[in-house]
């Protein structure tokens, strides 16, 4: 079986593909790469776009990864990918979101919300407490 | 009989509220079951990840990148803080949050200071009224958490981290140890700390493309991302179960609420049924 390399591909959020393959052609940072079983151990990062895996019946099976990492080792290849989209001013405004939140949630630390929340809280506990004053009274005669 | 009717309201109250509590654990119980499938789904990733910085970390030993080195002095720790977007759940936030605050106060004892990132509603509503640093927000991830939702917190603090504003970053979220257990747990990210997996024995070097550093800081990124990410996944799972056992509770005590009121109400009818005879046999006697 020295025709044939074993190919993981997962993402974060799920395993993708899983089995052996005759090529596994992916994007990678510097170039287009095609790996065929017993390729030298190799680790690089991938561009948005499509891994090619040969099946072992000559099938071919595409999946598109908008990036992430392909790394051979001598008997297995795995493509651990992106499931978002990346990119350095992505990632920055991303941030920027976050902290953003962050302070707004600072700043109305008296939040309406959360005002609304107590109230009906109050309002409640009010009834209950009421409802148990009249069955007590109720009780007593 | 005025007041066995006000009794038969409260009854018919208790009732519905049963309802609603049941109606909840049920949708609880069969969502644990879906956070528990993401939770296996993720893992994978994760292992893979491990494996790869494994052999990074033997096949280059003379680089370290600061993500695995342990810094000498700790001025500022930074906290991802993982909670529920909503309450209903016992003491699954409360429980983390003592914690957390008894972590805090310690760090702060020792003149170090905390900054905080919280993700979920419950946190950030808790965290804000505290006296600490909250340097990201994001909620209202829903049932089905995407890493894409996290990128954002978790880059203030990886940023916070390569810059030095601080030296330590800690995750906190409730671990899902069964549906009856939920344990409040803080765990190290950065500097990430060694495990045996980081140093299992390979005797090959990679070809790197473009070079060692770049590929090590990508990787040690996903890394980060992928382990708060199957923490929120965690903590998911952990938000159901504790809504699913909080709502059984609720439910139990219901009936029993009903079940007693039910009592008090055929005690009260009786009672002005027997009233009612005596006041008839008297009025009969007396004619």
């Amino acid at each position: 079986m020295a025709s044939t390399i074993r190919c993981d591909i997962v993402s974060a959020e799920e395993e993708i593909f899983h089995g052996d393959a005759q090529m596994i052609i992916a994007t990678g940072e510097m170039g287009e790469l095609g790996i065929a079983p017993r390729h030298a151990p190799l680790i690089t990062r991938l561009k948005p776009g499509q891994v090619r895996v040969l099946l072992e019946n000559g099938e071919e099976q595409f999946f598109y990864v908008s990036g992430g990492i392909l790394e051979v080792q001598p008997s297995v290849v795995t493509v651990l990918t992106d499931t978002a989209i990346r990119a350095k001013d992505l990632d920055e405004s991303a941030a920027r979101k976050a902290k953003e939140e962050a302070e707004r949630a600072l700043a109305n630390r008296s939040d309406a919300i959360e005002m609304a929340q107590a109230q009906a809280q109050l309002a409640q506990a009010m009834a209950q407490l009421q409802a148990l004053e009249k069955l007590r009274r109720s009780l007593k005669h | 009989m005025a007041g066995a009717r006000e009794i038969r309201t409260k009854i018919k109250s208790v009732n519905n509220t049963r309802k609603v509590t049941r109606a909840l654990e049920m949708v609880s119980a069969s969502k644990i079951r879906k956070a528990q499938d993401l939770m296996k789904a993720s893992r994978p990733y994760a292992r893979m990840m491990r494996q790869v910085i494994g052999h990074l970390a033997h096949a280059n030993p003379e680089y370290k990148h600061p993500f695995l080195v342990e810094r000498e002095s700790i001025k500022r720790v930074g906290y991802v803080i993982i909670s529920t977007d909503r309450g209903l759940c016992g003491g699954l936030n409360t429980n983390l949050f003592r914690k957390l605050v008894g972590e805090m106060r310690a760090w702060q004892d020792q003149g170090v200071e905390v900054d905080l990132v919280c993700i979920g509603q419950k946190a950030a509503q808790f965290f804000r009224r505290l006296k600490v640093n909250l340097v990201g927000t994001v909620t209202h991830l829903g049932e089905k958490p995407q890493i894409a939702e996290l990128i954002g917190v978790i880059k203030v603090m990886l940023d916070a981290y390569t810059a030095g504003r601080i030296d330590r970053l800690q995750l906190a979220y409730s671990d899902f140890v069964n549906t009856m257990t939920q344990r409040a747990t803080v765990d190290q990210l950065l500097p990430l700390p060694p495990s045996s997996d980081l140093d299992s024995p390979h005797a090959w070097d990679y070809l790197y493309e473009p070079n060692a550093e770049t590929v090590l800081e990508h990787v040690l990124t996903r890394y980060i991302e992928s382990l708060v990410y199957q923490a929120v996944l965690e903590n998911l799972a952990s938000e159901h179960a504790a809504r699913m056992v909080a709502m059984k509770a609720a439910s139990d005590n219901a009936t029993k609420a009903i079940d007693s009121l039910t009592l008090v109400y055929n005690k009260a009818r009786q009672a002005a049924i027997t009233q009612e005879i005596s006041e008839i046999v008297g009025g009969a006697a007396a004619v």
